[in-house]
């Protein structure tokens, strides 16, 4: 059953997110990224991540996907035009691409005792989520709520009207 | 398993049938209250007092021709009024209505009971602003583009009040799960409601605020203001494809007042506690809680339509400047002392 689900959803968000690329109108490009999105949330709750999956659907598939089609829809964005791409981008992308994902594979399953991890009770309960976001991993989740606020700070300092 | 199967799409086909002829008889209560208020008698001549009205409404919305005009972008402008429509029906499905009840190992006043309920609903409700969203663009047409336009963007601002406002009744319930937060509030009849007991007043407040604008109901409803953009997002629209926004406005708003049962009094618990004696067998005694969820989330629609016949409607920054600069830091403060309060009564 979970792997019939894993192929219909992994089948699915890939062929989403290859539809992201290669569709021109970009409202069917972000259309794509909200079923890229959910089907990772799909992905997540087999997993047995309820909590992450139903944070996915509010925040990126909900949240975030809106403001980008509004942000489409205010622009009124056409059609894009297609271009033979940069010359870098083919030669530096590929390979690229391929070595951080190496990289951060590598790091994930042979260096994650060393970063700080922890497994959840299965199903877990919201005390034994907050315990470890609160507590165990204290750190890290104070660390990237500080990079969300430069980022919020930054933003407004770029929109900032001068007087 | 089979039975079990069996039992469950029972359950389903019958909690859906069950919630589109709610939608439709909501839309006679609010016609037959808006009226009264009004001090008119509105429908009243399909069957005794009107009552058959929502059934010929259907009917006719079924025989309408159907038009779709020449500039819309076709594949979303079909696509949006099924996204809002059974984005509007899904979140039912966590709704509980009654205490457990298992009848061959499955639960007779649930769909499903998931850990996450709360946001699963949550979520379910921010997938819905695409039906909206994209009806306006596909549509091709400037009200209809400035009324999903302006759905959007409020109902993103409101969800944020709205969510926040949960916060103080999930931290007292300990649980995101909606059976354990009906839970957490039937000790003591009404002194234990979050409303009341659990000193939730503010949140209250603050969700029901933001559950009328979620819903675009008056007096938030300027995503259709009607004297400014025509009929808003759905100004395109005809036929069932209009009638599928109708559905899913009236199904969206009794989602929103069966979660504000659930939530803030005590969703099937009774508001008399153990004071009033437990009538008769067991069939009964799983009766009289559905009768009381009933009996509170029509109150809650009864609420809606007194509202909508009594307030005018806000301006858009007015909307803004409520949401952002009102509700949003109201909620926070609520969290703090919800949470201060609880942290010195376990201390």
């Amino acid at each position: 059953m979970q792997l019939v689900l894993f192929f219909i959803f992994g089948g699915l968000c890939a062929a989403a997110a290859l539809n992201l690329l290669l569709t021109r109108h970009p409202i069917n490009s972000a259309l794509s990224l909200i079923v890229v999105m959910t089907s990772l949330a799909v992905l997540y709750l087999t997993l047995g991540a309820e909590f992450l999956a139903a944070a996915q659907v509010i925040v990126y598939s909900g949240a975030i996907m809106v403001l980008f089609t509004f942000v489409i829809m205010l622009l009124n964005a056409g059609e894009e035009v297609r271009t033979r791409g940069s010359r870098a981008a083919y030669l530096v992308g590929v390979p690229g691409v391929a070595a951080l994902f190496s990289l951060l594979t590598f790091v994930f399953l042979s260096q994650g005792n060393h970063l700080g991890k922890s497994t959840l009770a299965n199903p877990a309960t919201l005390y034994d989520l907050s315990a470890v976001l609160f507590r165990d991993l204290l750190l890290p989740f104070e660390v990237t709520s500080v990079l969300i606020l430069i980022a919020i700070l930054g933003a407004v300092a770029l929109a900032r009207k001068e007087h | 398993m089979l039975t079990f199967l069996l039992l469950s799409l029972v359950k389903v086909i019958v909690v859906t049938v069950v919630l589109l002829l709610a939608v439709a008889y909501t839309v006679l209560l609010e016609r037959k209250l808006v009226a009264r208020i009004q001090n008119r008698w509105g429908p009243s001549r399909v069957g005794p007092f009107g009552l058959l009205q929502p059934l010929v409404d259907g009917a006719k919305s079924f025989l309408k021709e159907d038009i779709i005009p020449a500039g819309v972008y076709k594949p979303l402008y079909i696509l949006s009024p099924i996204i809002a429509l059974s984005c509007a029906l899904l979140s039912i499905a966590v709704v509980p209505f009654g205490p457990e009840r298992q009848f061959r190992g499955v639960d007779l006043f649930q769909i499903t009971d998931l850990n996450v309920g709360l946001l699963v609903i949550l979520g379910v409700t921010s997938v819905g602003i695409y039906g909206i969203a994209l009806s306006g663009w596909s549509s091709n047409d400037k009200y209809s583009l400035l009324g999903s336009l302006r759905a959007s963007a409020q109902i993103v601002s409101y969800e944020l009040a709205l969510g926040l406002s949960l916060v103080g009744v999930v931290l007292r319930a300990g649980s995101l799960s909606l059976r354990d937060i009906v839970n957490s509030q039937s000790a003591h009849g009404l002194f234990s409601w979050n409303v009341f007991g659990g000193f939730q007043f503010f949140a209250f407040f603050i969700y029901l605020m933001a559950a009328f604008a979620e819903t675009n109901r008056s007096p938030f409803d300027l995503p259709e203001a009607e004297s400014e953009l025509v009929g808003g997002y759905h100004t395109e629209y005809s036929s069932m494809k209009f009638a599928m926004f109708f559905m899913s406005e009236y199904a969206n708003m009794i989602t929103v007042s069966c979660v504000a049962t659930l939530l803030f009094l005590g969703g099937w618990t009774s508001p008399f506690g153990n004071l009033l004696p437990s009538l008769g067998g067991s069939i009964l005694a799983s009766f009289v809680p559905f009768c009381w969820f009933v009996l509170k989330v029509l109150f809650f629609l009864c609420l809606y339509v007194w509202v909508r016949g009594t307030l005018p409607r806000f301006r858009y920054d007015q909307l803004m400047a409520f949401g952002w600069k009102f509700l949003v830091p109201l909620a926070i403060a609520n969290i703090i002392g919800t949470s201060l309060w609880l942290a010195l009564r376990t201390s």
